[in-house]
């Protein structure tokens, strides 16, 4: 009997381990059909595939694959005119003329400039509920759209004029310089006229422009795109398309990319932020990257106060107890850039020499001289909390920003960990803050001003904008106006220097360091780079 | 019988009632703004925010929102994600995964566990029962997640035995790494318990009795010893197949599986009320009716349990 029952037991086994044997051979990388098929990383789209709707990197993924817009943005994040034949300013930068070139759409219906205004003043329409539509508010015609009880939501800007089917003209409510790189962003993308007819159908099933066409999305587990044989713009993809795997989570991509199953990701978990660069089995890339990582204490908080003395003493003091190369070391791995600026290494304009930024750089001595100075105006014995929170993997940050300060300034300082992200963003938007806070920001264009105008104009703050700190300073602003109406980016970027040396002075914010554009790739992968939104450029890739 | 059945049948209903409306009010009270976040860092345009708390009920107060959804689930419509999707079809994804998954580890589980255990119980103090006790043992202590982690990097990664993750529509093979981690702390419980059982049913007055009257080892075994051992082992079984549904979450994340425990996960993070309460009382209801299933499975096994 005894014998009976381990054989069976032992039949069941080694039946197992046949099953096993088996299992490692049979996985389909799209290459059966001699096609390069791109493997990549992806997280589910948290809205509807509709440009307008789209204000996240799971949707902005497929997105900017498949809708050409005006401008498109080189990987170092260069504007070129992608559909835009030309974009011509009036002298003072209040009206625009667009002209675009001959293009069609994958359902066969060419680009108008209709696709353009008509998308445009949807998105901006209150009533259609679109997530990105403060993009459009610099567009004349747009408060106009902002009561959604009043309208129908076919109300057009009435600063978008068509002229014929390949220009139109675009009036603006105040100077904007930025706007022809403004219109890059996914968010100015055409929409065809099948759009209009059902956006419900259309979010589950987009027709786009772009380097690659729309083929299917299964939700919560991939989104596949083929190669669109239509285009001939500036990024015409050199693989035959890209299936967007979704993934529960990224230590379970990076078991596949070591087994070759998964073809490229732009993040690494982080247990493995030390060794993936030594990791032969793939291919690691590590660059400076352009999302930059702050806290913020809030411009009115007392002893803190912007533009005071006593607030800009103990904001410098603040800031230069804080050994930011140390942090980047030990706390990042290496998969950070300690900050020089209040822009990114990736933004044009960037200057790694500007006045003042000697603030942000690590002196214990002359901090605590500071402080001291600061004590002697008022004195100041209160407990600074740092918030963040605590879903974001913040905490071992946070942990060592206290202990500096703690220990170079000797000052009363402590965590202040909050549950989730929601929670969080909540109470800054409510100003419910009395202490520093974590801010960071990733730019939606590659433009100084969508770091400093955003973040720092008056214009932005009291919840107008992400200026969350409430910074209020006329000469920035004065700054930000002239750079608005400026004649070419260059002399707008000088401008943006010379208010980054302002807010160097100030501090409004305390620049930590730029997240580095980080990711991994599967052996025999070509052409892996990553660009300025830290995203991999999918077309460049071949097997 | 019947009676019973019925009787058990409308308890249901107050326990699904009471499910959803705790369920519901826990998600209500989560803190933060589910369509604030939706703005990520970006500033919140309050006429479009108005917009989409319209079109979900999200401006209306808790017990009138929480009216809405019973309303609108008793036509089995239980809403749209924010994402747009209807709940309905998101749970028709996530479920079949889920449970093939469970089912697996169940059947892994069962079978081994009992087989294992039956080993064990029958020869106490040989070498083998030792081994299986330590392993046993040792799938109890260690996490699930550990124990996924290391099977994932040697059996996936390193040797290339199984596949690494699962992926979209997961095939068999796909699922038995994942179903083995899964069903593993569960088997060495069974291990151990029918271990126990096994080995005191053995010296009983009727097995001695049995033998005497000179039935045969295989009639002593299946009749006598295995059926009154298996009654707790059975229990516990059942209380386990819906612990399985529920708890598969580590799995499914760690081999990438979009099963139900992930949908959970996604949803609470994203303050999807309608998705969570749905998932949750399809829960409740597996549990409910497994258990269910159990009780009347006694009878089978006990001949002195009879329901009235």
């Amino acid at each position: 009997m005894k014998k009976k029952v381990l054989a069976l037991a032992a039949a069941a086994c080694s039946l197992a381990m046949l099953l096993g044997a088996c299992g490692g051979s049979g996985s389909d990388n799209g290459q059966a059909s001699g096609k390069v098929i791109i493997n990549a990383w992806a997280s589910e789209p948290q809205n509807p595939l509709i440009p307008g709707n789209t204000n996240e990197t799971g949707g902005g993924r497929p997105g900017d694959l498949l809708f050409a817009r005006l401008v498109s943005f080189s990987p170092k994040g260069d504007a070129s005119n992608e559909v835009a034949q030309s974009i011509t300013p009036n002298a003072d930068a209040t009206q625009y003329t667009i002209k675009i070139k001959d293009w069609k759409f994958t359902d066969g219906t060419p680009v108008t400039a209709e696709s353009f205004t008509k998308a445009w003043s949807y998105t901006a329409n209150a009533k259609n509920a679109q997530l990105t539509s403060s993009f459009f508010s610099t567009i004349k015609g747009y408060d106009a759209l902002q009561d959604a009880k009043t309208l129908k939501g076919d109300e057009q800007l009435s600063g978008l004029k068509v002229v014929n089917d390949h220009e139109f003209t675009v009036d603006m409510s105040q100077p904007d310089a930025t706007f022809p790189i403004k219109i890059g962003y996914l968010a100015f993308a055409p929409l065809p006229t099948s759009f209009y007819k059902d956006p419900k159908a259309f979010g589950q099933k987009p027709v786009g422009n772009g380097p690659y066409k729309f083929v299917k999305w299964e939700h919560n587990q991939e989104i596949d795109l083929v190669k669109n044989p239509a285009y001939e713009g500036n990024d015409v993809a050199k693989n035959d398309g890209v299936n967007f795997k979704i993934y529960t989570q990224d230590n379970a991509a990076y078991a596949d990319i070591q087994a070759g199953n998964l073809d490229v990701m732009e993040t690494v978990p982080a247990a493995d932020t030390k060794t993936f660069q030594k990791d032969s089995s793939l291919i690691a890339y590590n660059k400076a990257g352009s999302v930059s990582q702050t806290f913020t204490i809030p411009s009115s908080l007392d002893h803190f106060k912007t533009g005071t003395e006593e607030g800009t003493l103990r904001r410098q003091a603040i800031s230069m107890a804080i050994d930011r190369d140390t942090l980047v070391k030990k706390v990042f791995n290496g998969v950070a850039t300690t900050a020089v600026d209040f822009t990114s290494p990736l933004t044009p304009g960037f200057s790694d020499s500007l006045k003042g930024n000697e603030n942000l750089k690590f002196n214990a001595a002359k901090a605590k001289e500071l402080w001291a100075k600061a004590d002697a105006i008022s004195k100041y014995d209160g407990q600074l909390t740092f918030s963040y929170n605590a879903d974001g993997g913040a905490k071992p940050l946070y942990d060592a920003v206290v202990n500096q300060l703690k220990n170079n300034l000797g000052i009363n300082a402590a965590t202040n960990p909050m549950p989730t992200f929601q929670g969080f963003r909540d109470a800054i938007t409510k100003r419910q803050m009395k202490g520093a806070f974590r801010t960071g920001w990733q730019p939606d264009y590659p433009s100084a001003e969508n770091y400093l105008y955003q973040l720092y104009d008056s214009a932005a703050a009291d919840g107008n904008g992400s200026n969350d700190g409430d910074y209020k300073n006329p000469a920035f602003d004065a700054l930000m106006t002239k750079a608005y109406a400026a004649k070419s980016t260059d002399e707008a970027n000088k401008t943006y220097q010379q208010a980054q040396e302002i807010l160097l002075h100030d501090l409004p914010s305390f620049p930590l360091y730029y997240g580095n554009a980080y990711g991994v790739a599967a052996k025999g992968i070509k052409g892996f780079e990553m660009n300025w939104q830290n995203l991999p450029v999918y077309e460049e890739m071949t097997k | 019988m019947g009676k019973y059945l019925l009787r058990r049948i409308l308890q249901m209903i107050p326990v699904v009632l009471g499910t959803t409306l705790l369920v519901y009010a826990l998600v209500f009270a989560l803190p933060g703004d589910p369509v604030r976040a939706m703005f990520g860092d970006k500033p919140v345009n309050e006429a479009v925010a108005a917009q989409i708390r319209a079109e979900y009920n999200l401006d209306k107060p808790f017990f009138i929102q929480y009216l809405l959804f019973l309303r609108n689930a008793l036509t089995l419509n239980f809403g749209d994600t924010f994402a747009g999707q209807p709940v309905i079809s998101e749970i028709a994804r996530a479920f079949p995964v889920t449970i093939k998954l469970a089912l697996m580890a169940f059947v892994f589980e069962a079978l081994f566990g009992v087989v294992f255990g039956i080993i064990s119980g029958l020869k106490k103090g040989k070498w083998y029962d030792s081994v299986i006790l330590i392993v046993s043992l040792l799938l109890i202590s260690v996490p699930t997640f550990v124990t996924g982690f290391v099977m994932q990097y040697f059996i996936g990664v390193k040797w290339r035995l199984l596949p690494v993750t699962a992926g979209s529509n997961p095939g068999f093979l796909d699922l038995l790494m994942p179903a083995m981690v899964l069903g593993s702390v569960s088997m060495a419980y069974i291990i151990r318990l029918t271990r126990s059982e096994v080995s005191s049913n053995i010296a009983e007055d009727y097995v001695r009795t049995a033998r005497a009257k000179g039935m045969s080892n295989r009639s002593v075994l299946m009749r006598h010893i295995l059926r009154n051992s298996l009654i707790p082992v059975v229990t516990y079984l059942g209380q386990d197949l819906g612990m399985l549904m529920s708890g598969a979450m580590i799995s499914e994340t760690i081999f990438n599986i979009h099963g139900v425990g992930f949908l959970t996960y996604q949803s609470i993070l994203k303050g999807e009320s309608n998705l969570v309460v749905s998932v949750v009382t399809l829960l409740t209801l597996i549990f409910v009716v497994t258990n269910l299933i159990v009780d009347m499975l006694y009878a089978l096994l006990d001949p002195r349990i009879r329901y009235a």
